[in-house]
């Protein structure tokens, strides 16, 4: 059974279809990319599937369960998770509280825990602390722990935010564009984060434009263009697509 | 009965005159997301400025003239000085709230200096133009008259540039979304001048008109009207003009009659009981667009 | 998006207090504690008491400015529903300060609560008109409902809080301490809160709604927690302002003024944190007796002190971001360093 199941859901704007009836699937442990070109819709597709907007028609599940009804708290409550295209980090905190807001979900502490200091809230805090810096480290931040997120460089700022998307206990996780702004090794050591991840058993969802980051990763790809899947398969497949060229290279001129 | 009668037309009276003061932080609010607390303190400054120039022996008519440029002026510099610079520099929200606050402070004590005007109530002329109206037991005051006559017609006067000219179609683009605005050509600054001008103008007016009602006038006169008129533009809804009018009206009416039934206590917080009960069941206020949210 | 780096004259000043911050608070401490013997005059006791009162206005608002972002100009309105709830309990039922204050704080939560509901449906600057609106009501009521609260006469002849059968006033010290005990344990309740999953929580909402959204974090839950902590705060600094007012509560005492000047405490000091709620506070609270010489002129250069405040430091006085590290949970250092020494043994 797929973990995420997107039965021909669509996405309508007053008289704009964004999203038309677009169905896919991902297995667990797998790294699925979105891809297509700007205004495509890709990430409208994740804006749906995490609950930022209500779908129009279509049905979403996740490990069997319908999802499209339910709030965007509910949904991560059950293992979805996310990054943004234009980043949303919290920019006057430190790097490992903007991690720690990530487990905010997974505390079970309440506010009298908290504001009494009890043992229980000494036991967890110091738990979730412990599991912001191993995420940190294992993403090559764990020397940037207290630096403010905004001081950041782009690409670190990117990998906060990944941070904070696996501090959720997510089972999937949708990147949306994670190696924009990066530097080529930046971003190789991305995929290679990327990768280890998909490896410890997350599964990840991938809104990507550098075709050399989707082919080199993606285990299958699917396109969108103007709101429809036109195609999907293999990397090497779409690769020869002459659907997904005409797509992509509509405009331009080949290199 | 003309009891009830004579609180409502004095709730129109009134109503038709907060509706001119709400014009001016709806107008605001619409362009900048502003509460501009300074917008009381310019109606009391528009009252004194008509009050100056008639006591040196200027007209009626021209001291009324003058004080309402005045204010305009005035309502402009504060964007100018104050709130420009606070945009340049893309600060917080809530700088631009504390320093039209900080503003507020500076004209209302300003006004009250015992070099100035003193802290001490004055006389303001009645502007009971015209013998007052008998209709049975019933009296209707010429200032209640001009009050209403002259507020209709500036509201509509306003109603006019907002919606006709070309001047009101770059407020209302500025409105709706000020960096494509100003990426289309408007000038954004201009334009947000000329809200503050139009906002201190009507002030003005309503400050004239309601000292002539009633003949006294004190640096604190703003402050507790300038927050009953921004009530009535929520109420109406925010941005929008012929709300801004039912919201002054909705609130002028329903004090007087609170008032005339439930003791003067309770006058002036009627508006914000208004204001919190339409805003529970419409949270955009009577007329309001719903606004819509981005992600 | 970096900001752009300006001059910042107080760098030094800020780095120190960030570092010497322990020592520095027991010196402050032992000295804050002391003052009623070193024979300060009766009015500069009135005015320390006034200090460190609105010190603990400023921490209350500030838990719904400072951390969840949200504009308060009703805070007077809690203020109030604390001092009368207080005064009337201990006036018409005999209660205890004690009991009171606690009940005043506790009704003022629970109206904070209901003010928090909106919260569904409003947002930003519309629920901020809504707390004006609060403000006014709450006015409105004390004025109206005369049989309970005496109307424009107000509450008279409430009693002194009495401990151990000692009777705190002013002149013995009375009311400097209790309030100097007041907006410590506030202040320390602040640093949990804000160093707590639900500090976190509030600040994140602050930064970016949508992104704690989709952190999963329940936003009108915590801003409504903000709420109440803040009412229950402010209701209580309000029973004690009703102990302390020569005994005599008006409703004039809460009027619009004193809601902006408890946002002034907060804007001035310096947002989000605890610090600057002493520090706005005091200077706020200073400004008029300070320069009273200068008569009416002084509101006026008051107001223009806000708008400069505005364009030069609008993070407020002692609004800078602490440049410490993160302060680890102490479970969580030891465990580091045991990974540290398990490291360093292979």
């Amino acid at each position: 059974m797929a973990l995420l199941q997107a039965k021909e859901i669509t996405m309508q704007f007053g008289g704009l279809l964004a999203v038309d009836s677009v169905s896919f699937h991902v297995d667990k442990g797998e790294i699925v990319s979105l891809i297509g070109p700007n205004g495509a819709g890709k990430t409208t597709v994740f804006n749906m599937l995490t609950g930022v907007y209500e779908i129009t028609s279509g049905a979403i599940e996740f490990e069997g369960k319908e999802i499209h009804r339910k709030t965007p708290q509910e949904i991560v409550d059950m293992g979805i998770s996310r990054t943004f295209q234009n980043l949303r980090l919290f920019g006057k905190m430190r790097v490992i509280e903007n991690v720690l807001v990530g487990t905010h979900i997974r505390t079970k502490y309440n506010f009298f825990d908290g504001l009494l200091r009890t043992p229980r809230y000494q036991k967890e805090e110091a738990e979730k602390t412990l599991k912001a810096i191993d995420i940190l480290e294992s993403i090559g931040l764990g020397d940037k722990i207290n630096e403010l997120a905004s001081n950041l460089p782009y690409g670190d700022q990117r990998k906060v935010e990944i941070a904070r998307a696996i501090a959720t206990d997510a089972k999937l996780i949708l990147l949306d564009e994670p190696a924009a702004g990066m530097n080529p090794a930046e971003s190789e050591e991305l995929l290679r984060f990327i990768r280890e991840l998909r490896d410890k058993g997350y599964t990840i969802i991938l809104i990507e434009h550098d075709m050399g980051v989707v082919m080199n990763i993606s285990d299958r790809i699917y396109v969108l263009d103007h709101g429809k899947m036109i195609a999907n398969g293999l990397p090497r497949e779409i690769a020869n697509n002459p659907q997904v060229i005409e797509a992509y290279l509509g405009g331009k001129r080949e290199k | 009965m003309e009891t009830f009668i004579g609180a409502v037309i004095n709730g129109l009276a009134l109503g038709m005159a907060y509706a001119l003061i709400a014009v001016g932080y709806s107008m605001v609010f619409g362009v900048l997301r502003l509460i501009n607390f300074a917008h009381g303190s310019i109606y009391a400054f528009g009252a004194y400025m008509v009050y100056f120039f008639i006591s040196i022996q200027v007209g009626l008519f021209w001291s009324i003239m003058i004080a309402i440029v005045l204010s305009g002026i005035l309502a402009m510099l504060v964007d100018k000085l104050a709130l420009e610079p606070l945009r340049k520099k893309q600060s917080i929200p809530i700088a631009s709230l504390i320093t039209t606050v900080g503003v507020s402070f500076i004209i209302q004590n300003g006004l009250a200096l015992e070099q100035v005007f003193t802290s001490e109530k004055k006389g303001f002329p009645s502007l009971n133009l015209f013998p007052n109206i008998m209709i049975g037991n019933l009296t209707i005051q010429s200032s209640q008259i001009i009050m209403f006559a002259v507020a209709l017609v500036l509201l509509a006067v306003l109603s006019y540039i907002v919606n006709k000219t070309k001047i009101g179609l770059s407020m209302r683009a500025t409105e709706q979304n000020a960096r494509a605005a100003s990426l289309m050509g408007v000038n954004t600054n201009f334009v947000i001048s000329f809200t503050f001008f139009l906002g201190g103008c009507s002030a003005a007016i309503a400050g004239t008109l309601i000292s002539g009602y009633y003949q006294i006038i004190s640096p604190t006169m703003g402050a507790t009207i300038g927050l009953k008129a921004f009530a009535a533009a929520v109420v109406g809804g925010i941005g929008v003009l012929y709300g801004s009018v039912v919201g002054g009206l909705v609130v002028g009416v329903v004090e007087c009659i609170a008032a005339q039934y439930l003791g003067s206590n309770v006058r002036d917080p009627m508006a914000f009981v208004i204001l919190i009960l339409i805003l529970i069941i419409k949270p955009n206020g009577l007329f309001g667009k719903k606004g819509v949210s981005k992600v | 998006m970096k900001e752009k780096k300006s001059l910042n004259l107080l760098a030094p000043f800020e780095s120190f207090v960030d570092k010497f911050k322990v020592p520095l608070s027991i010196l402050v401490g032992a000295f804050l504690i002391a003052v009623p013997f070193l024979g300060a005059s009766r009015v500069a006791m009135r005015n320390l008491v006034m200090i460190f009162l609105y010190a603990m206005l400023g921490m209350g608002l500030n838990v719904l400015l400072g951390y969840v972002g949200q504009v308060s100009l009703g805070h007077a309105g809690f203020y109030a529903i604390g001092a009368y709830t207080s005064a009337i309990l201990t006036t018409t039922y005999g209660w205890s300060f004690w009991t009171g204050a606690i009940a005043g704080a506790c009704v003022a939560a629970l109206i904070g609560f209901l003010l928090g509901l909106p919260t569904l449906r409003l947002s930003g600057t519309y629920l901020t008109i809504v707390t004006l609106g609060f403000g006014e009501i709450v006015l409105m009521v004390l004025r109206q409902w005369e049989s309970v609260t005496n109307g424009n006469y107000g509450i008279r002849s409430i009693p002194v809080p009495e401990l151990f059968g000692w009777e705190l006033t002013l002149s013995n010290g009375g009311f400097y301490w209790l309030i100097l005990f007041l907006s410590t344990v506030t202040a320390i309740a602040c640093y949990t809160i804000k160093n707590s999953n639900a500090g976190r929580t509030l600040i994140a909402i602050k930064e970016d709604e949508l992104a704690a959204t989709m952190m999963g974090i329940k936003t009108t839950r915590y801003k409504i927690l903000a709420f109440v902590v803040s009412a229950f705060i402010t209701g209580l600094a309000g029973a004690y302002y009703s102990v302390i007012n020569n005994g005599y509560i008006e409703p004039n005492n809460f009027v619009f003024n004193y809601s902006i000047q408890i946002l002034s405490v907060v804007i001035v000091g310096g947002m989000g944190t605890i610090r600057g709620m002493y520090f706005g506070s005091a200077l706020l609270m200073m400004f008029p007796q300070v320069f009273r010489f200068l008569n009416q002129w002084r509101f006026v250069i008051y107001g223009l002190l806000l708008v400069l405040m505005m364009q030069f430091r609008p993070q407020g006085a002692l609004g800078w971001q602490s440049t410490l590290p993160y302060k680890l949970p102490r479970r969580a250092k030891k465990a580091l360093a045991e990974r540290e020494k398990a490291k360093t043994v292979q």
